[in-house]
């Protein structure tokens, strides 16, 4: 699994992370995340075929609440940290 | 003597015989950071009024209705929360009152408090080296007295090692014993908030003050806070982690085996245990905590609150990118996925290790604070740093950091990891060792 990262691949990964990076973020972050790539390599060391991977520890299963009405957010206090907003509506820029 | 310099068990003693009010004390602690916080700049916001309450301080990722909550981040240097995370909450029902909100590395993401897109947090042992991090500032206020106690949080490590070179006690909770409501969030599989304290038995209050399920996070777990039923030293098997150890710096090693010996007089087994090699925990947690990173820091999109994505910082981005790669389209098997499975290869190690033992010891760190300016050369800093305190980490298990002495002048924190849900055993075993040894009365010159 270790491998150079591309200058084309680093694009990619900073276009689904919706980040706009500068040439030279671009280029250190090429290096830096192929250098932190080889470092991980080592686990290919570890066998896990038949191991079942652990997503959480709390042991907790099926966790369920009333459906019920509670109290929750005004309106007001919702809208409290937008920079824009428009007739009790938060403002975006138009996605279609 | 003034009051800020008390513990909170002597604070509470003396609110009880009427010795002093809790205002006195908040008044004691807020003159206190007017006088030395420009050294330690612990704080990011501090509370104007002077309240009749036990003073604590709390982590800048801990949301405080109508009180700025920045993570110490750019992005959201200017949010006021209209809500408050339940940590918080239970405190200020059970009578605390908050003094004010402490620096930590940018949306927690460092082990030195340097990625603060505010500035750095100095350590109270010595003003040119680092606090630890991400809880650095919470770390370094109760070393400074400028508070009685503050409350921290943990991905891995981030209460344990500024507590550990700072000098003070610091409680890892199971993961699910705290509630993650309003907290900033991190590595959801991972993150847990926990007291920073003078003392393990302050420790201690807070832990239960705080602990418990809480309906705004499904993963806290509903069962006692009290697993073992007595606590007899001399029953105690307490395993030294070998390969921790080999990690450590020569002086923090020794610092570490002194500290076994003072169990072993005090009546407990010490036999060395051999753990699954810390190292492979360094690069799970990596993959783990970047992919959660990238997953929990796609909400910032300055809609709903907070500014763009523009704001993030170079370590934000560059734990997002990686963590991005790690779990996108044909990548997610050979490194998330693998990295869980790993995880449950450290857990079972952890569970047969716990056949025979009742606790592990090793060091927090595998050195004293490092200078300022350390963090800034390697793109992996943190998690090297963390190295010992990943395993217990990914597993869930509670841990404490407290003092086992000094070097150089710099304090050494010893580790005391516990089978999951067992924080009742390592907080009566540090209770012990810090009895025994009282190094909670030393205290820097500031």
């Amino acid at each position: 699994m270790t491998k150079e990262l591309t200058p084309a691949e680093v694009q990619h990964i900073a276009q689904l992370a919706k980040l706009q990076l500068s040439e030279e973020e671009m280029k250190r972050f090429q290096l830096q995340l192929t250098e932190t790539l080889k470092f991980i390599a080592h686990l290919d060391e570890i066998e896990t075929e038949k191991i079942l991977p652990t997503s959480q520890v709390s042991g907790n299963k099926d966790v369920f609440r009333e459906d019920v009405i509670r109290p929750s957010l005004t309106q007001e206090q919702a809208l409290s940290g937008a920079k824009r907003k428009h007739q009790g509506y938060f403002v975006t820029e138009a996605i279609f | 003597m003034n009051l800020n310099e008390l513990s909170l068990t002597e604070v509470l003693e003396g609110i009880e015989k009427k010795r002093f009010s809790p205002q006195e004390i908040f008044a004691d602690c807020q003159k206190r950071i007017k006088e030395v916080d420009e050294k330690t700049k612990a704080f990011i916001t501090v509370i104007a009024e002077t309240r009749n309450a036990i003073p604590f301080a709390i982590k800048d990722n801990f949301c405080t209705e109508n009180i700025r909550t920045t993570a110490s981040s750019n992005i959201l240097r200017d949010y006021i929360p209209p809500y408050n995370a339940t940590v918080y909450q239970r405190l200020i029902d059970a009578q605390f009152g908050l003094l004010g909100k402490t620096n930590m590395d940018s949306f927690a993401h460092g082990s030195s408090t340097e990625t603060s897109d505010f500035f750095v947090t100095h350590n109270p042992w010595n003003l040119e080296r680092l606090p630890g991090g991400s809880s650095g500032g919470s770390a370094a206020a109760v070393m400074a007295d400028e508070t009685i106690f503050a409350i921290g949080s943990e991905t891995a490590g981030s209460i344990r090692q500024p507590s550990a070179w700072c000098g003070v006690v610091g409680l890892k909770p199971s993961y699910g014993r705290v509630s993650r409501y309003g907290v900033i969030a991190m590595g959801s599989s991972l993150d847990c908030p926990g007291p920073i304290t003078k003392t393990v038995a302050d420790a201690e209050i807070i832990y239960k003050t705080i602990a418990g399920k809480d309906p705004l996070d499904a993963t806290t777990v509903d069962r006692s806070l009290v697993e073992t039923s007595s606590f007899e030293p001399k029953k105690i098997r307490i395993g030294l982690a070998k390969e921790y150890l080999e990690v450590a710096e020569k002086p923090v090693r020794q610092k570490i085996l002194e500290a076994a010996e003072v169990f072993r007089r005090l009546g407990c087994s010490v036999v060395e245990v051999s753990l699954f090699d810390p190292r492979y925990a360094i690069s799970v947690y990596t993959i783990l905590q970047r992919s959660e990173v990238s997953s929990n820091l796609a909400r910032y999109d300055g809609i709903r609150y907070g500014s763009d994505r523009t704001y993030f910082n170079k370590e934000n981005k560059r734990r997002i990118m990686l963590g991005t790669y790690t779990l996108s389209a044909g990548y997610y098997d050979a490194y998330y996925l693998k990295a869980q499975k790993i995880r449950t290869v450290i857990c079972q190690d952890f569970e047969k290790a716990f056949e025979k033992l009742d606790v592990i010891i090793g060091p927090v760190s595998p050195s004293p604070a490092k200078r300022i300016g350390a963090s800034t050369a390697d793109p992996m800093f943190g998690e090297k740093e963390d190295v010992l305190v990943e395993p217990s980490t990914i597993a869930g298990l509670p841990a404490i950091s407290l003092p086992a002495g000094f070097v150089d002048g710099l304090p050494v924190g010893l580790q005391i990891i516990g089978n999951r849900w067992q924080e009742d055993l390592i907080l009566n075993l540090g209770k012990l060792f810090e009895t025994e040894t009282q190094y909670y009365k030393i205290k820097p010159k500031l």
